[in-house]
């Protein structure tokens, strides 16, 4: 085993990766800078920059893969997909159907995204439920440096468009390189276990659609994703204290969902809490109620998630965002 | 409106102080996120921002303080903004890159590009409703490789809509040398979509307000969009604490994090041979070194001070003038900061 951040563990699964595949080729926005240990490892035929024209080099991106390639193709925020979203719901997410499924388009997004340091609703969003709810594209959103790298190499493995956030709070150099910006009189609530964390030497992809159980619980189960399920387990340990035992369900994927792991858990407990980042209405939250009540389970529920569009002050959007305090009065709320 | 020096001067000295003053709140931890400067364009802004009337638009990109500071909208309130308060300009809710003043018909955005159909559809507005208004859009050299933008000159020229397209030029896309991802030359760009092309040097103030005057006037008199290419430079770069512009100020604090991996990942077994390597490390380093002088140390990239020198003929109005300006923009930033909400 060894220690790695977030970042550093997916740089490193690609890595690998690139050395056992020559399809794979990583190129975006400033990834020559971004990408340096990658560039001066594998070469500027395989590492490129692009110009900021996202709608170009993604639906290139799609092609490339359709013809052969496997390209990480690299956006500067989540946010910013909203300048090229056809590519993806009309062309990664539609070949496989509309050729009868001869013909896939491979090809892995690797964005971040998610808020929490002031940098305003257009650079700060999540939208892995608005991304999940287009059929043919897998969404994977990773909470821990372990998972980060092995879900990599999972999404360079599979055989369709793979959406792969890396949340930024929970990314070394994103916070530093858009929050912090080298200043030291800021701070930000970091998760210690989500930033750094050991992994294995040779990474092996773990599957995707399978959620992982982070924490047992008896009295009310937590599902969440990404960066939220660090304050979701931080919740859990204040509600230990006070006698509820609250379990804690790591999506990893959210699309495909992995109805099975949260059904079980659900039914055993009988409560719900969804704690999801992205918006409340339409979405992941409202997906997983669904899901469980499709399977014939009577519970309770309730959601934290994100309130309209993020504020600019980091007062406001800390009201707005999931954290502890939300997630554990919503807990005490279904107890009663 | 005639050419006048000292006015325009006032516009640029002003800009510059507060964004310097915005600077360190940053720097104190007091603004959060990221911060785009416009330090060393303010002789593109002040020149066209100062011709614009009642009823004109402007169409601004994540570096717009300059602009709405010198289109009149109040300092304080900008600056209660970016200090995310809740009698800011948006209340908190916009920041740094996402200004708006409806009644300057004022938009920012934080999306490269989103300045070309944001003044497109302002123009539109103006030629439809309100003739003789104009808009104006904001941009730099990356902005002209997304699609939206060559889409809306492309609008604009078909339906000979009243728009002003400022690209302002400082050779950086973010990180990137703009030079190594575009095509042609971006002037000729604007030509072939049938859009007049001016360049002009974003230090030279006369030559901006010549130039723009002409194609304002184009556009009030129903002559349709005009393209104005002006080179610049960013004096901190793409945003404080620039990474390239970091490692140029302090490069014994910063090249070690930066080195170590480096040195370990070009001498990890297996990946690509040896002339790859070396292919990859030169894009590297050309990025370093193409940053690394500061442009703060060489004054001829301030457009300030090649403004300056002119009046340097008139020391003593000069030295009134400056304190006169220094004193006001102090008092902005005691009157910003003297309350702060509970």
């Amino acid at each position: 085993m060894k220690t790695l951040f977030f970042t550093q563990a997916i740089d490193d699964a690609i890595a690998q990766a690139m050395v056992d595949d020559p399809r794979i080729i990583v190129f975006g926005e400033d990834v020559p800078l971004l990408r340096r240990n990658l560039l001066v490892r594998f070469g500027p035929k395989r590492v490129r920059g692009t110009p900021i024209s996202e709608s170009a080099f993604l639906g290139a991106g799609v092609a490339a893969a359709m013809a052969g390639l496997r390209p990480v193709v690299e956006l500067y925020m989540v946010d910013f997909l909203g300048v090229c979203m056809d590519a993806l719901l009309n062309h990664a997410a539609k070949v496989e159907a509309f050729s009868g499924g001869k013909w896939t388009a491979p090809v892995v997004l690797r964005i971040p995204c998610g808020g929490g340091y002031g940098d305003g609703g257009q650079h700060e969003q999540s939208l892995w439920g608005w991304l999940a709810h287009i059929p043919g594209l897998t969404v994977l959103v990773p909470s821990t440096p372990a998972d980060a790298g092995g879900l990599m190499l999972a999404a360079l493995q599979h055989d369709g468009p793979v959406i792969f956030l890396e949340h930024k709070f929970l990314s070394e150099t994103w916070l530093e390189f858009l929050g912090s910006g080298a200043r030291r009189t800021v701070h930000y609530d970091v998760p210690a276990e989500g930033t750094k964390g050991t992994v294995p030497h040779k990474w092996e992809p773990i599957p995707v659609g399978k959620a992982l159980l982070r924490r047992q619980g008896e009295d009310v189960t937590i599902v969440s994703v990404g960066l939220s399920v660090h304050h979701a387990l931080e919740t859990a340990k204040t509600l230990e204290k006070e006698g509820i035992s609250a379990g804690v369900v790591d999506l990893r994927t959210v699309s495909p969902l992995d109805k099975t792991a949260v059904c079980e858990a659900v039914a055993q407990t009988g409560r719900l809490l969804v704690v999801d980042e992205d918006y409340e209405g339409f979405g992941l939250s409202g997906e997983l109620a669904a899901v469980v009540l499709e399977a014939g389970i009577s519970f309770k529920y309730a959601r934290v998630c994100t309130e309209g569009t993020i504020p600019y002050a980091r007062h406001l959007e800390d009201q707005i965002l999931p954290n502890t305090e939300r997630i554990y009065k919503s807990v005490r709320k279904l107890m009663e | 409106m005639p050419f006048n020096l000292w006015l325009l001067y006032a516009l640029m000295l002003k800009s510059r102080l507060f964004e310097e003053a915005i600077a360190k709140l940053w720097y104190d931890g007091l603004i959060s996120g990221e911060m785009h400067l416009g330090t060393g364009e303010e002789a593109i802004i002040a020149g066209i921002v100062s011709q614009l009337r009642e009823g004109d638009a402007m169409a601004l990109d994540h570096r717009g303080t300059a602009a709405l500071l010198m289109r009149g909208v109040d300092p304080v309130s900008i600056l209660r903004e970016l200090l995310g308060y809740p009698d800011g300009l948006c209340r908190g809710m916009g920041g740094h890159m996402h200004l708006f003043s409806k009644e300057h018909l004022a938009a920012s955005s934080g999306i490269v590009g989103a300045e070309g159909p944001t003044a497109t559809g302002f123009a539109l507005s103006a030629q439809y409703a309100h003739p003789g208004t104009i808009a104006v859009a904001f941009f730099g050299e990356g902005a002209m490789n997304q699609g939206m933008m060559m889409e809306s000159m492309n609008l604009a020229a078909a339906w000979n809509l009243p728009v002003l397209f400022v690209c302002k030029d400082d050779g950086w896309s973010i990180t990137t040398q703009s030079e190594s991802l575009t095509g042609g030359d971006l002037n000729e760009r604007a030509r072939g979509l049938g859009i007049p092309a001016v360049e002009v040097d974003g230090c030279d103030l006369s030559g901006i307000w010549e130039a723009s005057q002409l194609a304002i006037e184009r556009a009030r008199s129903g002559q349709g969009p005009s393209f104005l290419h002006a080179r610049c430079v960013h004096l901190e770069g793409h945003f404080l604490g620039f990474q390239l512009l970091r490692i140029a100020r302090n490069p014994l604090r910063e090249m070690p994090d930066i080195a170590l991996p480096l040195t370990r990942s070009i001498l990890r077994p297996r990946g690509g041979a040896l002339r790859e390597r070396a292919a990859g490390l030169k894009k590297v380093l050309s990025a370093v070194f193409s940053t690394l002088r500061d442009p703060r140390r060489d004054s001829a990239n301030d457009p300030i001070q090649h403004a300056r020198k002119t009046l340097l003929s008139y020391p003593v109005r000069l030295n009134d003038f400056e304190d006169q300006i220094k004193q006001e923009i102090s008092d902005v930033f005691a009157s910003a900061l003297a309350e702060v909400p509970s």
